[in-house]
């Protein structure tokens, strides 16, 4: 069970201001039933430009609400100036807090607010759309967002950007990405961290550097793409050559490139040498 | 607040019978059934006792009942014992709806190199039986197969697949943690050489489970030490465990079809009310052969978590499939596997009856999950009434 601040139970269970403001001066909409939770805000000016009113709709779990209805108490009275400043850290701080996993209900938050503020100013699109590349298509997260969301939240971990934005989450083909992506957001920060490696940097024999590479591949690669219904396969070592397979769900991803180079190959170099490369077995396609 | 209690897929009430049979093997009986003395020795009398009362509702032979800490352990037992027997077998075969305590070791074996098979179902979540007669070859040393599903109670043809699986020479296990106390079971006149059993699924306490285990079943030893359980699975035995395992059985062994008929009666019951009242709704998983007391409700445009924190708020426990509940993204296997539309997989909600449910609660249940399906549908943005 989760655990829910009072806060976040009470705006749950008595949300404010639920409903479509008809004549609306700005409407922002993301999500969608897919991704198993969607937000709709609409929001109305007064005459000297703030905020006067402000409407959600919320399709998501006890948090989504509860962020939706707080979202629309914040906004109350600022300019738009100042609503577009609004963080998905102050939306979560302001409910006391959300479970970890839950964090990108905040997100959610904030994007909606985003749409409906661009949709007040230039009048165009409502929905929340997808700016600069994108890199997890299962949730269609950008490159931006994620970058966002690592920067507002300091995070550090790509399960943290998973639950700050989703990103991952489903068939995890981008995690190697967003790795690259925490790297270079949060500099040298992460490198310190890297775990040290058990074996690594001691001469090994062929049959002791394979070995270990397998277990690599085994511990450390291998439940990330079979958690996402993928798999890997090490097909052959030659020198710092690392030849893998990809299989299941992996083998059809268009992003599988990425993933072999960027996690096989971080994970390789952390756990095995750093002079490792890997390459995919030419047949691994065609399963 | 008074608890409505459907959620006894997960685990259920300890009866108050058995609660009364184990409270003296705490403080007063504490004896090890392994020692000489009289104190400690008559502890076997009441174990053998109890191995009888559970061979008795499976239908078997008491000597082929071994006693384990949980439904999990007798799955895990039986897959890796049985690979470990044969270990020049390397082919699992398994559905793609199993239990994680089956799904989670078959996803493991195909990382070390085992070929497993993961049979699909249709949307009503039944099993295609010729897929897995053209699976199973010499090469296969086990096929797994869950007696009843938890989320969807959907039941399996078992017996008709064990003869299937029998006839070519290849050990069938099923977990049928669900399914003891709700189907009749004769194991005996059965071909399944493997099962698995959960105490608390059947008000006996938590960490008892049972790994049934057919006279003649090539089976590793699994738990090295002592010569508990004929040296197969070592350890001190669970002694108010046992006991009130037995007891927990005797009990849904007596007046079996008048219990099942009435829990049966009561979900038909809110089934169909909820059905009724509540717009835009459907049962998830096929409506024949199911367990007598699971219902699994895919409620459209709102997501389950929610339902459940509504729920909970009048003292309803239930609980769902929905992505949000268990912290992953991705609502649940078994749905998917069915192709339920993740619009329907997020709001689905499993509600499991036991023979302690009342006609009352079931009224107030009835009473109460309309208003909190509107409620939350006039939140969501994919419903314009």
């Amino acid at each position: 069970m989760w655990e829910y601040t009072d806060k976040v139970r009470d705006h749950f269970f008595n949300p404010r201001n639920v409903g479509e403001i008809e004549d609306a001066d700005g409407t922002g909409e993301v999500g969608s039933l897919a991704c198993g939770d969607a937000l709709k805000l609409t929001f109305k000016l007064d005459e000297n430009g703030r905020i006067k009113d402000a409407m959600f709709k919320t399709f998501g779990c006890a948090s989504a609400i509860a962020t939706s209805s707080v979202l629309t108490e914040i906004i109350k009275g600022m300019t738009i100036e100042e609503a577009s400043k609004v963080t998905n850290k102050e939306i979560a701080d302001y409910l006391g807090g959300l479970p970890e996993q839950k964090m990108h209900c905040s997100v959610m938050g904030r994007e909606a607010l985003e749409a409906a503020i661009e949709n007040y100013r230039t009048g165009g699109r409502k929905k929340h759309e997808l700016e600069g590349r994108v890199v997890c298509t299962c949730f269609g997260v950008t490159e931006k967002e994620i970058e966002r969301v690592i920067r507002e939240n300091n995070l550090t971990t790509v399960e943290q950007v998973t639950n700050y934005c989703k990103a991952g989450g489903g068939c995890g083909g981008c995690k190697g990405e967003i790795e690259k992506i925490i790297e270079r957001v949060q500099g040298e920060k992460t490198k310190e961290k890297a775990m040290a490696a058990p074996a690594k940097g001691q001469k090994l024999t062929n049959i002791q550097k394979i070995q270990l590479i397998q277990q690599t591949i085994n511990e450390q690669i291998r439940p990330a793409l079979r958690a996402d219904g993928g798999d890997i396969e090490l097909i052959d070592v030659d020198g710092n050559r690392v030849i893998v397979a990809l299989r299941g769900m992996c083998a059809q991803c268009a992003l599988a490139n990425v993933t072999m180079k960027d996690l096989v190959e971080a994970k390789l170099r952390e756990f095995v040498g750093d002079t490792f490369y890997v390459e995919q077995a030419k047949d691994s396609t065609g399963e | 607040m008074k608890t409505i209690y459907l959620d006894n897929n997960a685990t259920t009430k300890v009866a108050e019978e058995v609660f009364e049979e184990i409270k003296p093997y705490f403080c007063e009986l504490y004896g090890n059934p392994s020692s000489m003395h009289t104190f400690g020795g008559q502890i076997g009398r009441k174990i053998r006792e109890a191995r009888e009362k559970v061979a008795a509702i499976l239908g078997c032979d008491p000597s082929e009942v071994i006693f384990t800490g949980c439904g999990t352990e007798s799955d895990n037992t039986a897959i890796k014992s049985t690979l470990a027997a044969y270990p020049n077998k390397r082919k699992v075969i398994t559905t793609r709806v199993e239990h994680p305590a089956v799904l989670s070791i078959c996803r493991e074996l195909d990382s070390h190199g085992y070929t497993v098979v993961e049979l699909a179902v249709d949307r009503y979540g039944r099993l295609d039986i010729e897929q897995l007669e053209t699976q199973l070859d010499d090469d296969t040393a086990i096929v797994t197969i869950m007696f009843a599903n938890n989320e969807t109670g959907v039941i399996f043809p078992v017996e008709k697949i064990a003869e299937m699986v029998a006839d070519k020479g290849i050990v069938f296990h099923t977990d049928a943690v669900q399914a003891v106390g709700k189907v009749p079971m004769n194991l005996a006149k059965s071909s399944i050489d493997l099962l698995s059993l959960s105490g608390h699924k059947l008000h006996a306490p938590k960490g008892i489970g049972v790994l049934y285990v057919r006279k003649g079943t090539r089976l590793a030893p699994f738990m090295l030490g002592g010569h508990q359980e004929g040296g197969r699975r070592a350890g001190t035995e669970n002694v108010p465990g046992i006991i009130g395992l037995g007891r927990a059985c005797e009990l849904a062994a007596k007046n079996f079809e008048q219990e099942n008929k009435k829990v049966k009666n009561l979900r038909d019951k809110l089934e169909k009310a909820i059905l009724e009242k509540c717009p835009d709704c459907m049962v998830n998983g096929s409506p024949e052969n199911r367990l007598p007391n699971t219902t699994n409700i895919s409620f459209e445009f709102i997501e389950g978590e929610a339902i459940l924190l509504m729920l909970d708020k009048f003292g309803i426990c239930a609980s769902s499939g929905s992505a949000c509940t268990s912290g992953s993204l991705e609502p649940s296997h078994v749905l998917r596997a069915m192709g339920v539309p993740f619009t329907a997989a997020h709001g689905s909600i499993r509600f499991s009856l036991s023979r302690y449910n009342t006609e009352e609660e079931i009224d107030y249940a009835i009473e109460k999950i309309p208003p909190i399906i509107t409620r939350l549908r006039e939140l969501s943005p994919f419903v314009t009434k």
